[in-house]
């Protein structure tokens, strides 16, 4: 199959939008069964359907033909995205059916990432609304280049051209002010099939196109633009250097090791220079190898393996590149998010982070704006709420390997996870970096980590104790750097006194300022581990997330945490700093334990439990577990 | 340099392209794969997307059979002969005591039949298995509850389906993390419609049972459907005759459960020739789901794939 010549028809990816009513459901059916994509056995269903629920009397109701789940049917409604399927002689169309409720923003967007072309439905009787325009911002923020409105319902306006004419111009007036360029415009009867698959003899003043022969050009046009021949705005994945991000490394055996993954953007051949990002080491391509055989060339959008000519540091996560034109490596950058979660964006908050095959721990910021999109203007935000739509700086834990959205989708489009339910939080696209790792293109550094710490001698680590206050954290943390100085092992002790008088001064205790104090205290613990020293904390550090974030700060196996486990009944009788009856008579306020959760570690790497042991009994205990 | 950058991929070469890519996103993230295999055309595109996918290496992960004892004897020569040419493990599941207790496709009622000795088991062997991402054959195009399940699709600790509460899907980008007892099921053949399946099949010279290409067969006609008499466990009731017919399959269960489709079409070319012309969508010859509409989505709320 990899190999040319190429076989069958072009693929299209489609998305329908309209708000309820347009019609959108009865003219999905309708093409499906233009393209008799519909069966005799779904025709008798569907005939059945119509009689008992259908809207159209004794005719068939093709809307009942896409609504899927029962729950939704009977409501009467679509609530998620729906595929579709059908083929016409020159092509084959996967339409992604996205509801118009408002409320389903992300439906739309789920749907749009993966669109060629979209289709903009409205109702001829009430022409170009706020949803219409709604929708046709949000293809064209998901990068969507080719857009068609699909004026229904022009039975019901006596097929008048002028109706029609007025809306095309009204939707190409809006289309030119998001930069949109040359939209189509179609008149159509999704009821009575009307310049749908066949020319409307009703509507003979109309000469353009079909729905469908529209559809049919979407390949061949995105092929002259790739060729040059066309005029591309922001184009993708044909233009450009190779984009290869590794998925997994393949090593049946010793002399084997090839790198798997989809090519995104560009071509490759054998003996093409290439780098490995974020490394930046260069090397050649050896093979390209498919079951198939080696191939003397692939390009985007095929599934490979390359062998390397060069036997380089090269994992998942790793995108290999054309030498000449490198993708870019940054931390930080500006990108757009559309929130889909029920709980709002907590900036600061660690998320997962997911763009191609890396996965990396980031954090948001309050949002610059966010977006209108009824209308495409900017309103001031603290935060993004469920189908929220907004910008905003993104931070990472390590730098990634990206490319602006508009350029690739594959290189610059990301999904935000929860680390704690695992959901998807939110889908970015990414603008351009903040801060860029510019000297990463060059070499890596000469002085590794790894080299820092064998001139110590050691295996650097962060040992970070978390637990109430109270709870004998600093206790501890003391005697265990005691004695790993004796030793002869080099430490550093990080806690609230060297820490909260100096580099943290400026933060309170609001939840931001304590997401804030850890993140800090992480990256100087991480600076402190690359230069091969075990680093021990002793922060409270209360939520599950920011010690998360930690860890995933630092390489794998190096963060040990240290749960310091004492009933709150205990710190509390303790109360070495009268801390606890100053809370608890209201005097502090977000205190851990009182009016501030603590969320203990679900799985830390040692549990001291202080009811059982004494302080240099776990010290001992950490040593062991650290050395041992 | 001068590459042939109007070369463009056409739907197949798309299609595998993709499945491949789950194929490996999957394996790359998560800790015990498994791949069921039923042995009919939507597995065997699986198994041969998967072979390419890993290739030069041996499949990382076991194939599962879900053996309900009434599989079509060609269909078990078929998985021995596929699991030897390709040093394939396999693991066969089978519902014992179900059966021991009588539990048969004849005399039992189709749901719990099928839930018995289907659903029940699938779900016991990936929970013994400890299986944390299940890849099946299902395609979105096949029935209407279908359409709206992601690629990768979270189960919940009793492995059903709850699709209100499901990840969005965007891009290529699959959303792989699990609580303790959650696990994945994955399609990697989501996007695939019939044709595809037919086409692929035909261009790659994929290996296929031959119960799908049409030959003279001893059948029985019962209930409206046409039985394979594939041994004598399937007796005839009075009035009803053995004869000889031309028939093929287009999808295939267990036998006593899955009608033939009367057919000429004895090469793979004939058969796409005859689907092009053909009006009836697959499922009809499946009696699984002759249950009233929408019952899909409840039996994969169960836990069916
Ligand atoms: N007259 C007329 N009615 C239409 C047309 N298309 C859809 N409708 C009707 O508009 C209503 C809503 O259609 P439906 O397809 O369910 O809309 P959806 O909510 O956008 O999916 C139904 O009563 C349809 O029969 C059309 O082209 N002409």
């Amino acid at each position: 199959m990899a190999a040319a010549p190429v076989l069958g028809l072009p693929l299209v990816r489609v998305i329908t939008c309209g708000s309820v009513d347009d019609g959108k459901s009865t003219l999905i059916g309708r093409l499906l069964y233009d393209a008799k994509a519909v069966t005799a056995d779904q025709m008798e269903a569907l005939a059945a359907d119509s009689r008992r629920i259908g809207t159209q009397g004794a005719a068939l109701d093709f809307a009942l033909l896409v609504d899927g789940l029962s729950a939704e049917r009977d409501q009467g409604i679509t609530i998620d995205v729906a595929y579709r399927f059908f083929a016409s002689e020159r092509a084959r169309f996967i339409l992604a059916d996205c509801p118009g409720h408002e409320q389903y923003t992300r439906n739309m967007v789920t749907g749009a990432s993966t669109a060629d072309a979209a289709i903009v439905l409205v109702d001829a009787r009430g022409g170009v609304l706020t949803q219409t325009r709604r929708h046709t911002i949000l293809a064209h923020l998901l990068g969507i280049r080719h857009v068609v409105l699909a004026v229904n319902k022009m039975d019901l306006v006596g097929h008048d051209e002028a109706v029609f004419a007025r809306i095309a111009a009204d939707f190409g007036a809006f289309a030119a002010t998001l930069g949109l360029g040359d939209v189509a415009a179609i008149p159509i009867s999704g009821l009575n099939g009307d310049n749908i698959t066949l020319n409307s003899a009703r509507m003979g003043w109309y000469q353009g196109p079909t729905l469908m022969e529209w559809l049919e050009q979407v390949e061949v046009t995105g092929l002259l633009e790739a060729e040059g021949l066309l005029e591309v705005k922001g184009l993708g994945a044909a233009g450009g250097g190779l984009r290869f991000p590794v998925q997994w490394v393949n090593r049946p055996g010793p002399d084997f090791r090839g790198h798997a993954g989809l090519i995104v953007g560009g071509h490759v051949a054998p003996g093409d220079d290439v780098r490995v990002l974020p490394s930046g080491r260069q090397t050649k391509v050896a093979r390209i190898v498919t079951a198939d055989g080696d191939l003397p060339q692939a390009v985007a959008g095929q599934s490979v393996t390359l062998t390397l000519a060069d036997d380089i540091d090269c994992a998942r996560g790793d995108v290999i590149v054309a030498a000449q034109d490198p993708a870019q490596v940054a931390d930080q950058f500006e990108a757009t998010l559309v929130w889909m979660a029920d709980d709002a964006l907590l900036p600061g908050r660690a998320y997962w982070l997911k763009l191609g095959t890396q996965t990396v721990s980031a954090t948001v910021a309050v949002p610059k704006y966010r977006l209108n999109v009824d209308d495409g203007s900017h309103l001031s935000a603290r935060t993004l709420e469920l189908n929220g739509i907004g910008v905003a700086a993104v931070t990472t834990a390590r730098p990634i390997v990206f490319e602006p959205y508009c350029d690739n989708r594959d290189m610059g489009g990301f999904i935000l996870i929860d680390r704690q339910s695992h959901a998807t939080v939110a889908a970015g696209m990414i603008h351009f970096a903040l801060r860029r790792s510019q000297n990463i293109h060059l070499q890596a550094s000469d002085v590794s980590p790894a080299m820092r710490a064998a001139a110590l001698g050691q295996q650097p680590a962060v040992l970070w104790m978390t637990g109430l206050s109270g709870a004998g954290k600093s206790t501890i943390a003391n005697i265990v750097e005691a004695r790993l100085h004796a030793l002869g092992r080099h430490t550093f002790l990080l806690d609230g006194d060297n820490v909260r008088h100096g580099l943290n001064k400026d933060l309170g205790f609001t939840e931001a300022d304590r997401i804030e104090n850890i993140r800090r205290v992480g990256e100087v613990a991480r600076l402190m581990l690359d230069a091969g020293l075990i680093v021990i904390t002793a922060f409270i550090s209360p939520f599950r997330a920011e010690r998360a974030m930690v860890r995933a700060m630092v390489p794998e196996g190096r963060f040990v945490e240290v749960f310091i486990d004492t009933p709150l009944a205990d710190a509390e009788a303790r109360d070495v700093k009268g801390l606890y009856a100053k809370a608890r008579a209201g005097a502090l306020k977000n205190f851990t334990g009182i009016d501030s959760p603590y969320e203990p570690p679900e799985a830390p790497e040692i549990r001291i439990d202080t009811s059982a042991l004494s302080a240099e009994a776990a010290a001992d205990l950490i040593i062991a577990r650290l050395l041992g | 340099m001068r590459y042939d950058s109007i070369m463009s991929l056409s739907h197949l070469q798309k299609l595998e392209a993709e499945s491949i890519h789950i194929l490996r996103e999957v394996v790359a993230c998560s800790e015990r794969p498994v791949m069921l295999y039923s042995i009919g055309k939507d597995s065997s595109v699986m198994l041969h997307l998967a072979l390419k996918a890993f290739y030069p290496g041996p499949l990382p992960f076991p194939l599962l059979h879900i053996a309900s004892g009434w599989d079509f004897a060609a269909m078990l020569a078929h998985r021995d002969m596929m699991v030897a040419r390709h040093g394939l493990e396999l693991i066969v599941a089978h519902n014992a005591e179900a059966a021991a207790a009588g539990i048969n496709p004849m005399d039992t009622p189709t749901p719990v039949y099928t839930r018995l000795m289907l659903t029940d088991t699938l779900k016991q062997a990936l929970a013994d298995g400890g299986f944390d991402a299940a890849f099946g054959g299902g395609r979105r195009d096949e029935e209407k509850a279908r359409a709206k399940e992601r690629i990768v699709s979270v189960r919940g600790e009793g492995q059903g389906w709850d699709p209100r509460n499901q990840r969005p899907e965007l891009w290529r980008l699959y959303n792989p993390m699990l609580h303790k007892g959650e696990s994945l099921r994955v399609f990697p053949l989501s996007n695939w419609t019939e044709a595809d399946i037919w086409e692929y099949i035909a261009a790659e010279n994929v290996p296929l049972v031959p119960l799908y290409l049409a030959a003279m067969r001893p059948v029985v006609v019962r209930g409206g459907m046409l039985l394979l008499l594939d041994d004598d466990r399937l007796a005839l009731r009075p009035g009803e005759v053995a004869e000889q017919r031309m028939i093929r399959f287009r999808t295939l269960g267990c036998y006593p459960l899955s009608g033939a489709v009367e057919s000429t079409a004895a090469t793979l070319d004939a058969v796409i020739a005859e689907m092009r012309v053909s009006t009836m969508s697959e499922r009809i010859g499946r009696a699984v789901d002759h249950d009233p509409t929408a019952s899909m989505e409840k039996k994969k709320k169960e836990g069916y794939f």
